[in-house]
């Protein structure tokens, strides 16, 4: 971090994670752990904003900020109590905080509108006059308010403005300055000699030390203090300047200042009053009441005590605590031990993993063909390295594997925006947010997630009335969960809204020309509609969930990462979006097959067994479709060649191999494919980065020979297979 | 690369490729590498151009034979092809092509438009021509070359 | 030899722009992220100043600095605090904690390192 630039860099990064602090620990007081730890947490998070902001001049977020941090001080001091009431203010506040910071990042302005109503809140709150009645009218002009930084000023006397008015003096300007410091001066770490150092820095200083109090060394107590200097300053510097070096050590000694030349005769003054001594008078710090002092001139009479005997102001429990907290609360630092890394260099690290198990591959490939027989000391030792380099692919992918959490916490506060923009009470609930996918995955999900999570609240879930009329509560519930299931992740995001409107969808769609007026389709192929292109228009869409962008571009977003979306709904009951994806963009165990001369990898993860075809098990059924028994019952029998288009279908199925699949619906289908070249792990490569997607292929991969080999989804094909050729379109883009 | 163009006075560097009897030219800036053919892996349900997908250092590159691109007919691919790797926005794709000629450098001023016939090529690729001793060549925009998203599926 | 100065403050930000002024100005930098860091950071090492926060998670700077008061050899270690919080009833606090001084933020540049080197020989 060399540059203020960088710092800038650094600190809007900082202020994403104390938002995501503030707003977790807004939502603990909310659920109704008012621990002390707690409450500091979420003030220092607001504090944190707003001194950094202060740094890089970004005014209007140090406003704000300043604002929202007096509303929290109340609270951290006990004077505030954080009901239900007033967190909402306070969530409300973390969301607009967001926004400041957002325009600041970006140069943007918030608009009044959105701040003015909340900064009157919260400044009735820091007020102390309570939460405003909800829908106060906002403040039309917006809320300036020049924040003034109690600039630290000595309390005693600053006479410089008086200099004017005196004579020159004869003989050179400069100050008298005796100097007498209590032992709390050195307590306190300052140190007499450095201080008249930095006084003789400001022009000749003649020094004289008395030493007229200091015992001999019997007496002689280390820590105590015996010594005056008096300091003869030429200089031009004002008063004020130099007294600003005692800045420190004001209240730990006894100062006083004198010009150093005699006044001449005093011209016609005004009047002015005879008790003010041109000596500055030292005072010593009383006990303050809560109030802040008024520090005007007037002179201030006080008792000379040798140290300060101030008692504390009584307040604040909260601070006494947070002392010996410590790791009661569950801290981020307080855990194991993490280190930064630059993104870039994990994802070299995994590239050349990656490499690393192709080129072990190659290897591997080139032993068998020179013939070294598979017992050899060359091939144990090259499984070994099979291993080891899985092993490390293992670490490394690891090392990028973070929970969803992180793209989950940015829901709440959609929900919170979405239902007041709806008018409707929504509650979210998540689960399993610990659980880990690749830093690539967990990036591209939010958008998709935010699409469906909008869509659930505008969409499926039903108004207030309607919700009550059908006998539900009025709070709608919107649930987002995160599992993993054979090898890959699925996340559902359901609502206990309405439902599918079928009859308005299937409408939409003939409308639209998306299907034939007559056409025959389940109530699952009517839901799917949604997914088409083309079928989202402001018909259908209402501006939040609008902003052009169609449940086909969920889809297509979610399948340019190799996973998959369907919905279930049920009439009345709501709606379940289930998506599921890889685990990771990068490995996968796969089955290199040969199909039509083309090689293929399917992915180990939805094979349950092979199976060979025999004239006993192959069954024809019907116009174009094979069947295959096993144990229990008849399994559609997929030419894998024919669905890909790579040659007519096969004959005699008897000659190929048949792998029994089991898609992520639990369905099981068989593979027929020409025959079986090995398991392999394959590191996948997208084929959406250069090219784009290909139906009934999930990606592709290098092989041992430097060869492209396609990877096949499975559940792709095994859907495409089953509908007639009518409905090809539907299963072919989906 | 159609913003250049379209600046008067500027000087560009094209390369230029021949595919069957005719000539084109695109932006050096455009192109990453040329390589010799190597044969490409079939992606199915793909575009007759689309000859395909190859493996270029651990990346995937697809393969579109640009002649057939363009409405000639298809190459029959051998290792006397050229692979000029393109990027095309956030892609890189290679082209197959029958030989890579030169390199030109011509001012912007020198491009004249696209004669007005009536012809896919002209239509989607062609941003203008070039007259070089007494050769005809057209100066290609790649924007379109790869199929849109929607019409993947042939 | 250039003078090391520990800078206590839990966000990283401040942190930064606390290292660029004083190396800067030729001083040598460590960090702590914290109260309890800090005093572990000071097990190991002998800054000439102190530069702390006093809004902190795990110990605030209230108790850091009681902490670098009473421990043995950081005794009389000069001890600025760093603060937006300008009022007179945190400084006081402060002092009677032993702090030797104060900068508030944001910092002049200048100013901090002329605090700096009030207190320091």
């Amino acid at each position: 971090m060399d540059t203020m630039a960088a710092i800038k860099q650094t600190f809007f990064q900082e202020c994403e994670e104390q938002l995501t602090e503030l707003e977790a620990g807004l939502l603990q007081l909310d659920d109704g752990n008012h621990d002390s730890e707690v409450v500091n947490a979420v003030f220092r998070a607001v504090h944190s904003i707003k001194g950094g902001a202060g740094a890089f001049n970004l005014t209007a977020l140090v406003q704000f900020a300043h604002v929202f941090e007096s509303a929290m001080d109340r609270v951290r001091v006990g004077k505030l109590h954080p009901s239900p009431d007033v967190l909402r203010v306070m969530l409300r506040a973390a969301d607009v905080l967001a926004d400041f910071v957002r325009a600041a990042r970006e140069d943007d302005v918030v608009p009044a509108e959105r701040s003015a109503g909340i900064v009157l809140e919260l400044k009735a709150l820091a007020e102390g006059q309570g939460v405003a009645p909800a829908g106060a009218a906002p403040a039309p002009a917006p809320v300036a308010e020049a924040e003034a930084e109690l600039e630290f000023i000595p309390i005693a006397i600053d006479l410089s403005s008086f200099d004017d008015l005196l004579a020159p003096p004869s003989g050179p300007a400069g100050f008298r300055i005796g100097f007498k410091p209590h032992p709390a001066l050195y307590a306190n770490g300052n140190e007499a000699v450095i201080l008249i150092r930095e006084v003789g820095r400001l022009g000749t200083l003649r020094v004289t030390c008395d030493t007229d109090e200091a015992p001999g060394l019997d007496g002689l107590d280390p820590e105590g203090a015996y010594l005056f200097w008096t300091l003869e300053l030429e200089t031009d510097k004002s008063e004020a300047d130099v007294r600003s070096i005692f800045d420190f050590a004001e209240y730990d000694c006894v100062l006083s200042f004198e010009p150093l030349a005699a006044p001449a005769a005093l011209p016609d003054l005004p009047v002015v009053e005879t008790e003010l001594e041109f000596h500055a008078i030292p005072v010593e710090f009383v006990a303050l009441p809560d109030e802040p002092v008024a520090v005007a001139p007037p002179a201030i009479e006080a008792p000379l005590a040798p140290s300060p005997a101030a008692p504390r102001a009584a307040v604040e429990p909260p601070h006494a605590e947070a002392a010996a907290a410590g790791a009661k609360r569950e801290v981020a630092a307080a855990a194991a031990p993490t280190i930064r890394v630059d993104l870039e260099r994990v994802d070299r690290l995994i590239n050349l993993v990656g490499e690393l198990v192709i080129n072990q591959a190659m290897l591997a490939v080139r032993v068998t063909e020179a013939g070294l027989a598979r017992v050899s000391a060359v091939a144990v030792g090259l499984d070994e390295l099979e291993q080891l380099t899985r092993e490390i692919q293992d670490s490394v992918m690891a090392i990028r594997a973070q929970p969803v959490r992180s793209v989950f916490q940015r829901m709440p506060r959609l929900v919170r925006e979405v239902a007041a923009q709806t008018g409707k009470t929504v509650r979210l609930v998540t689960e399993g947010e610990g659980t880990e996918v690749d830093k690539t995955v967990i990036e591209r999900l939010s958008d998709p997630l935010t699409h469906m999570i909008r869509n659930a609240i505008d969409h499926g879930l039903e108004k207030p009335e309607k919700r009550l009329a059908a006998g539900k509560p009025e709070e709608g519930l919107v649930k987002l969960v995160a599992l993993h299931r054979s090898g890959r992740i699925v996340i559902e995001v359901s609502d206990d809204g309405g439902g599918i409107n079928r009859e308005r969808v299937r409408q939409i769609a003939v409308d639209k020309g998306l299907i034939s007026p007559d056409a025959k389709l389940t109530d699952d192929e009517i839901d799917n509609l949604i997914f088409l292109p083309g079928f989202s228009t402001a018909a259908v869409v209402s501006d939040i969930s609008g902003r052009g962008v169609g449940m086909d571009v969920v889809k297509r977003s979610i399948q340019a990462l190799g996973g998959r979306i369907a919905i279930s709904s049920r009439p009345g009951e709501g709606s379940t979006f289930t998506m599921s994806l890889p685990l990771t963009l990068a490995v996968l165990d796969g089955m290199v097959v040969t199909v039509a001369d083309q090689t293929l990898v399917i992915p180990l993860t939805a094979i349950v067994e092979t199976l060979l075809p025999r004239s006993t098990t192959v069954h024809n059924y019907g116009e174009g479709t094979r069947l295959i028994g096993v144990r229990n019952g008849f399994i559609p029998l997929i030419d894998v060649g024919e669905m890909l288009q790579f040659r007519p279908g096969v004959d005699d199925p008897k000659t190929g191999i048949a792998l029994l699949v089991e898609t992520e619906g639990g369905a099981r289908n068989a593979l027929l494919v020409d025959a079986i070249q090995g398991q392999r792990q394959v590191v996948i490569k997208s084929l959406e980065t250069n090219y784009g997607h290909v139906p009934g292929i999930a990606a592709a991969t290098i092989l041992g020979d430097g060869r492209v080999a396609l990877i096949l989804d499975v559940d792709a094909v095994v859907s495409a297979s089953r509908d007639d050729a009518a409905a090809q379109s539907f299963a072919l883009a989906g | 690369m159609t913003d250049r163009i379209k600046e008067a006075g500027k000087m560009l560097e094209l390369v230029s490729f021949r595919i069957g009897d005719q000539e084109f030219c695109v932006d050096i800036m455009s192109v990453r590498e040329i390589r010799g053919w190597t044969p490409a892996t079939v992606l199915p349900h793909s575009p007759a151009f689309v000859r395909g997908v190859i493996n270029l250092r651990g990346a995937v590159l697809s393969i579109v034979d640009l002649g057939a691109r363009f409405g000639l007919p298809l190459a029959e691919p051998s290792a006397r092809h050229v692979i000029i790797v393109a990027q095309v926005g956030p892609q890189v794709v290679g082209l197959l092509v029958d030989a890579v000629s030169d390199i030109l450098t011509v001012s912007t001023d020198s491009i004249q438009p696209t004669p007005d016939v009536a012809s896919e090529l002209a239509r989607s690729f062609v941003q203008g021509v070039l007259a070089i001793d007494n050769r005809m060549i057209s100066l290609i925009s790649l924007d379109h070359v790869l199929p849109a998203p929607d019409r993947l599926a042939a | 030899m250039s003078k090391t100065i520990l800078t206590v403050d839990d966000s990283r930000t401040m942190r930064d722009m606390l290292r660029l002024a004083l190396s800067a100005a030729g001083y040598s930098v460590i960090q702590a992220e914290d109260g309890v860091h800090g005093l572990e950071v000071l097990a190991d090492s002998d800054p000439d100043v102190i530069i702390t926060d006093i809004n902190m998670p795990r110990m605030d700077g209230f108790g850091f600095i009681s902490g670098v008061r009473q421990g043995g050899r950081h005794r009389a270690v000069p001890i600025l605090v760093l603060s937006t919080e300008s009022d007179i009833e945190k400084k006081q606090r402060a002092r009677s904690a032993g702090a030797t001084g104060w900068i508030v933020k944001p910092f002049d540049p200048v100013k901090l390192v002329d605090a700096v080197r009030r207190v320091s020989a």
